[in-house]
């Protein structure tokens, strides 16, 4: 109870952040999964990591309601109308978001928020009055960097308005996903990028790659997960590929022999997370988002995540030199490729009956790490400060994110220089997603407001925080904890010269 | 087969024209100005083996009378520059148009195009006419960095395969630029009007030296030139930076922000609708 206690008595925590660990500390202690030996054992190694979702899943970890079928009907329970004007429609949206449960309890995903808000724009400068609004109020309440919205991937008047006053608002929150295929256009993607190097968003996500995966309806949630809409992800649990690689006596033993095995004990352990949800917590029985239609368990899918790679390969490779190691020399990037294969071919092994969203089987993901992380890289990052050429780096990223349809991504910060030629990082964005790339994100090396590994923070509010003061959004702890674990400071300014 | 010496291929660039650009900068030039901030570029290697006894990391050697690089363990520590007499680098190597080709093909998903830039590319014109035919074939664009030295419009071939070109006009006067660089700046004029009359003048630049050039004259009549022939030609004034410039030759320091306004208002103020400070 010692915990508890510290909770109520904390003085850098808001009244919020007080409530949402005190609910935590509660969910925490039952202990009511059946968690096998060898599990737990990974568990208690760091090798298998569940990322703090709880000990008793009673909602999913990210769920991606169908806002356009809630806009269409309004809800019953919520006892709203379908919107007729721009006003109704930013509110009806503002208090549905208040009712969408997460891990953080704050949504991750608002919607494709250009497409729900475009019908109703008629005057253009009171439709901005309306997205400010709309957009400072997401900000101010829903305190937390993984709420993630999108738009595109057509061209829209409330995407353009969007961008133009993200830009003016420079806001950290929702974290934002221009969805780029064909129908945006040059003109449309500069805007986007003149945003990003104002705001660190949006980050953009290749369409046509998504779309072949989950189809028309998808959405990019929290960090950069690809998932359903109308459902989501039950749970997202993670490997540490670099501990486990210490256990391995060499890398032909840690393919073959300890991959599959800790694969097979992580898929045992998701499965029993996503069982107690579906069957025991009642959630898809009691969710009025669930009868209203705004999700359907048809809709889920889980995300099995890993990170490290960099390091595990690097662990193999142990080589002083920055030329033969992860990124750099052509037997790790080999070996990097050969085990993440092993890894895809070792997760399709596993079925579970209520993944129905990818036929059964669990989506990779590229998870980004966690505050508390130390020298361990997010998903197949590169190390920061080891980063190769942007030409390089690229080329190598690419390479790995097909594997990785519920999430993997690459940030790139660009000297002020590139201010003056927007064209030069469009140029960088096509080809990327030519080569294979899935997600991008960038910002400027001025800018307040940085991507801290998925979600975005601002510079100013770590230094409060690190001075000992409150903040509003709960993930500035977790950025001031990323600055001094993974020096995200000290991402390579992207300069040439 | 014509081959280029080249200097270094540098795969992306935000700075030498529209986009990402790949720049491939050749060794050589008829200039010498005195604020060069890369003279290492200007001469060409006379074998004199200099720098080769006095690399620290051993990556030169002496191979048929040429003093040749080895790239993997240079650190770049600059002490063959340093040393060299000849303004001149042990780097540079002969390229054919399909080896740079090669590079470039490496890059092309993620380029508009290419720019040749030096030195001064114009001293080479088979190589780089030859480059531009293939770089077209590849798809890309093909752009010109160039002092304008070199009288193009006798060189029918290579401005039909070039798309536009980017030129230094670093002084106005005449007298100013014989100092400055060693020659004079009618042909680069000329070449400005002729570029311009066939649409092929992306942008015509001027660094800017406190205390060492006329700088508000030449702004005031470069942009004047340029409103003559199409104001919305690109004009970029270059702040003087004392980064890599021989400090023996040149004494001077970075403009002011308040003076790269007043020259910007200066040039707009004549009408040039697309004027830039970098």
């Amino acid at each position: 109870m010692e915990n508890i206690l510290d909770i109520i008595k904390d003085n850098i925590l808001t009244y919020e952040h007080k409530v949402l660990s005190l609910a935590k500390a509660a969910e925490n202690s039952l202990d009511v999964l059946p968690i096998g030996k060898e599990v737990q054992k990974y568990r208690d190694e760091g090798i298998i990591c569940d990322l703090f979702e709880g000990n008793a899943p009673y909602r999913p970890r990210y769920i991606l309601p169908d806002y356009e079928r809630f806009m269409k009907n309004g809800s019953e329970f919520l006892g709203l109308k379908r919107p007729e004007d721009i006003w109704e429609a930013i509110n009806n949206l503002l208090i549905l978001y208040k009712h969408v449960p997460s891990i953080t309890s704050f949504p991750v995903y608002v919607g494709n928020i250009d497409t729900l808000l475009e019908p109703f724009i008629e005057d253009e400068e009171e439709a901005f009055k309306a997205i400010k609004l709309f957009l400072t109020h997401i900000d101010r309440t829903l305190t937390d960097s993984f709420c993630h919205a999108n738009i595109g991937p057509e061209d829209t008047r409330a995407g353009r308005l969007i961008l133009r006053a993200e830009k003016e608002l420079q806001n950290a929150v929702p974290n934002l996903t221009l969805k780029y295929g064909p129908n945006i256009s040059d003109d449309l993607a500069i805007e986007a990028i003149n945003t990003a190097l104002e705001t660190a968003k949006p980050s953009f996500a290749n369409d046509d790659m998504f779309k072949k995966e989950f189809g028309e309806d998808y959405g990019i949630a929290s960090c950069y997960n690809g998932l359903k809409v109308g459902g989501g992800s039950y749970t997202l649990v993670r490997l540490n590929l670099e501990r486990l690689a210490k256990q391995a006596s060499d890398e032909s033993e840690y393919i073959d022999v300890f991959l599959p095995k800790a694969v097979k004990a992580m898929a045992e352990y998701m499965d029993e997370r996503v069982k107690f949800l579906v069957e025991e917590s009642e959630f898809f029985k009691s969710s009025f988002l669930v009868r209203e239609g705004l999700i359907s368990q048809d809709n889920f899918s889980a995300m099995f995540g890993m990170f490290g790679l960099a390091e595990c390969v690097n662990h193999f490779i142990d080589s002083p030199n920055l030329a033969d190691r992860f990124g750099h020399g052509d037997r790790a990037n080999e070996l990097g490729l050969k085990i993440i294969e092993r890894l895809e071919k070792e997760v399709d092994k596993y079925k579970n009956p209520y993944c129905k969203a990818s036929n059964g089987r669990y989506l990779l993901h590229a998870q980004v790490g966690i505050d508390t992380d130390d020298g361990i890289s997010p998903g197949c990052r590169i190390p920061i400060g080891q980063e190769p050429e942007i030409h390089q780096h690229l080329l190598h990223a690419a390479k790995f994110h097909k594997f990785f349809p519920s999430g993997i991504g690459d940030i790139f910060n660009f000297d002020t220089t590139v201010k003056k030629n927007s064209q030069y990082i469009l140029d960088i964005i096509k080809g990327s997603f030519r080569e294979g790339m899935r997600y991008f994100s960038l910002y400027c090396s001025n800018s307040d407001i940085i991507r801290i590994t998925g979600y975005l923070v601002k510079r100013s509010e770590i230094e409060k925080l690190d001075e000992g003061k409150q903040v509003l959004h709960d993930s500035v702890v977790l950025g001031l904890g990323s600055v001094k674990n993974q020096k995200v400071l000290n991402r390579m300014v992207r300069k040439d010269v | 087969m014509c081959k280029g010496l080249v200097n270094r291929i540098l795969p992306f660039s935000s700075v030498d024209g529209p986009g990402n650009r790949t720049v491939i900068f050749l060794q050589g030039c008829n200039f010498n100005c005195l604020y060069c901030h890369n003279p290492e570029t200007i001469g060409k290697c006379r074998a004199c083996g200099k720098c080769v006894s006095l690399c620290p990391y051993d990556t030169l050697s002496i191979v048929a009378g040429q003093v040749k690089w080895h790239e993997e363990g240079c650190k770049y520590c600059d002490r063959c520059l340093e040393i060299c007499t000849e303004n001149s680098s042990p780097r540079p190597v002969k390229m054919t148009v399909d080896e740079v080709a090669e590079k470039i093909l490496a890059f092309k998903s993620f380029i508009s195009g290419i720019t040749i830039s030096g030195g001064e590319c114009t001293l080479q014109c088979g190589f780089i006419t030859s480059l531009f035919k293939r770089v077209k074939e590849i798809g890309l664009t093909t752009f010109l960095d160039t002092n304008g030295s070199i009288a193009l419009w006798q060189e029918s071939e290579l401005i039909s395969l070039m798309d536009m070109a980017m030129v230094d006009l670093k002084s106005y006067d005449p007298k100013e630029h014989r100092v400055l660089t060693c020659m004079d700046n009618e042909v680069v004029i000329e070449n400005i009007k002729y570029l311009a009359k066939v649409n092929k003048l992306y942008e015509v630049r001027t660094v800017i030296v406190p205390e060492t050039l006329n700088n508000y004259y030449n702004v005031d009549m470069i942009s004047k030139l340029i409103v003559s022939l199409n104001s919305s030609i690109r004009y970029k004034l270059i702040r003087y930076r004392p980064k890599g410039v021989r400090l023996e030759l040149i004494d001077s320091y970075i403009p002011r922000d308040e003076m790269m306004n007043e020259l910007v208002k200066l040039a707009a103020g004549n009408g040039c609708e697309n004027v830039i400070v970098v």
